[in-house]
Formats: C-alpha cells, structure tokens, sequence
C-alpha cells in the first residue's frame, strides 16, 4: 500500500525476498549438448534474456542459483553434475532443458541418464529437442512464478 | 615383403582401398615392416577399428587403417592401406603396436573398453570412455543396450567439525605468512 503524500512504501520481509530472489536469477555456466546452443541463444542479444534478469552466467557454482542442465547427462558425467550442483549455495533451483535431459530422448541406452531428476531435483521441466529459446524463457518465468510463491525459509 | 605368404590374404573392398589379412603372430612385424620399407613408408597410424562379428566364428575382426604422407620424408605419393586381423571370441587378445605406433595407445585402449579385447604388452591399457568400475563392453552385439541400472554419483567427502576448522586456521596462518 502506498500513500503518494507519504514517501512510504510497506511491504513483508518475505516479499522483498521473493522478488530479490526471482528479478536475479543467475545460471550457472553448465552446457552438455546441442541444448547448450539454444541457451546460449536465449542469452544473446536476439532473445536477450536480461530483461528477465538471469543473463549473468557464472563460470563459478558458488555464485550461481540455477542450473540449466542442457543436453543430454551421460552416466560418467552424473557425478560431475551432483558435485557441480552440491557446491551451488541455498537457495537453488534446476532447470532440466530438453528431452534428453528430461528423460533420456532419443537416447534409450546404457550411457545415458534417463532424466536427470535421478540426479539433482527438478523444478522446471522445458519440452522440446531441442526447444527454442523462447520455450527456456518461459521455463524461466514459470521458475520466477514458482520463486514468487515460495516460502521464506525462517 | 619379408616372411610365409601363407600369414597374408589379401581381400577385395567395396571402397577401393588396398586390404589384406594377416595373422595375429604376424600383426608387429608387418606393421614394423609397413612403416619401415623406403617403398611403404606406412608411418600415420589412421585408426582401429573392432568390429564384432557375433555369432560367427572367429567373432572379432581388428582393422588397422594406415596412410603414407608421401611428404616429409615419407615416401613419394600418398596412399592408404587397411590391415585386418582375425580375432576368436573365446580369446579375445592382439598384440599391441603401440611400439610401432604411439598413436595406437588410446585407440587400443578404446578397442578394450568397448569391445573387450585385450592389446596384451599396452603400456596403459585402461578404460578411456566409459567410467573406469563399469562393467562389460558395450559395444558387443550380445550386451543389453537399455539397461535399467540407478545412476552413480559420488559419495560426499567427510569432515568433521574439528577438520573443517584445523584447514580454515592453517590455510589463514600460510595467507599470512605471504
């Protein structure tokens, strides 16, 4: 509630912290396949992901809060990805792009993870092989949504 | 060409390219004497290549695909030739030549971590591809391909409080020392 007489603005603790939380999301620089292009397209100037504000991918997981795990996850390459996301500090979200990622697409064999959910815990399934930058944008505002009603943990 | 005839059959391919057999026994020293000749000059190890035949007998089949620069010293025009070398599948072993080619260390280590077959005398014959406690070769034709097996991950490294704090005060006081 706002009085424009009064340069006051009352709000909650926890919703400042929501929309802290959801106006900055930055990703962690983690590409594994072909998804990886698309990510990167939707973070260039054409789909210009900043508007959202998660542009910043970090080159370090101590800096990061969302992994988007882009391609499919080999089985030598799942412990990389568990220690990758244990070093992301709380709070953390996951992104899995793509049908590989998801549940292992056209990838039904003894090298592939079948969904990476094995793995790390999944907020945001994106559909698609490999889904357009517009679909990862709206995976990411479905995780804004899902940040905004979140509850601040005490 | 040095040695029996009768270690040597040389095969048409559908590609074109020079092709023989040879022999296990006679695999090193062919592929010595490939490199060697002045004529040959065979010194570029391509690849390996394995191929699993099953079921038929002999099961395996090792193909060594070689070129000649025809630059530099390695004789005059460029060329290529492929060696294969029958492998049975109850004894899945070759001779490495990785002393005659350095460039065959990783490809025979790829040949046993997909297909099993041993380089006996390979200096490091470890897997290269697939995690190093798998188990099978997934590149045979009687290995089930969609396995449902849990993913491994890793187990977390364990400190306790008492070694969390005594690295903390070390790595402060060698900070300081600087």
């Amino acid at each position: 509630m706002s009085d424009h007489d009064l340069p006051i603005l009352t709000t909650t603790v926890e919703k400042v912290v929501q929309w802290a939380r959801r106006s900055s999301i930055w990703p962690v620089t983690f590409g594994l396949a072909c998804c990886a292009i698309e990510m990167m397209a939707m973070s260039a100037s054409r789909y210009d992901i900043a508007r959202f504000g998660a542009e910043v991918f970090r080159g370090s997981p101590r800096q990061s809060d969302l992994m988007i795990v882009a391609g499919r996850l080999s089985r030598k390459m799942a412990p990389v990805l568990r220690r990758i996301y244990d070093q992301m500090p709380e709070p953390k979200w996951v992104i899995s792009m793509g049908a590989c990622a998801s549940v292992g697409g056209v990838f039904d064999n003894y090298a592939i993870v079948q969904g990476v959910d094995q793995v790390v815990p999944v907020d945001v399934f994106v559909p698609g092989c490999p889904p357009r930058p517009e679909s990862l944008i709206y995976g990411i505002v479905q995780l804004q949504k899902k940040i905004d009603q979140s509850r601040m943990s005490v | 060409m040095p040695g029996d005839p009768s270690r040597f059959e040389a095969v048409t391919s559908g590609d074109g390219m020079p092709t023989f057999y040879v022999t296990r026994e006679a695999l090193v020293e062919t592929a010595r004497v490939l490199r060697d000749t002045p004529e040959l000059r065979f010194a570029f190890l391509a690849d390996i290549v394995g191929v699993d035949y099953h079921p038929r007998v002999p099961r395996f089949e090792v193909l060594y695909i070689l070129s000649c620069p025809g630059v530099g010293g390695y004789g005059t025009t460029a060329k290529r030739l492929r060696i294969k070398v029958r492998v049975p599948g109850e004894d899945p072993r070759i001779a490495t030549v990785s002393g005659v080619w350095p460039a065959a260390n990783w490809a025979e280590r790829e040949l046993f971590d997909l297909l099993g077959i041993v380089a006996d005398g390979h200096p490091d014959l470890r897997r290269i591809l697939m995690p190093e406690d798998w188990e099978g070769f997934p590149m045979r034709r009687d290995y089930p391909v969609q396995i449902k097996e849990p993913v491994k991950t890793y187990e977390p490294l364990q400190v306790s409080a008492e070694e969390f704090v005594a690295n903390i005060e070390d790595a402060r006081r060698v900070s300081r020392k600087k």
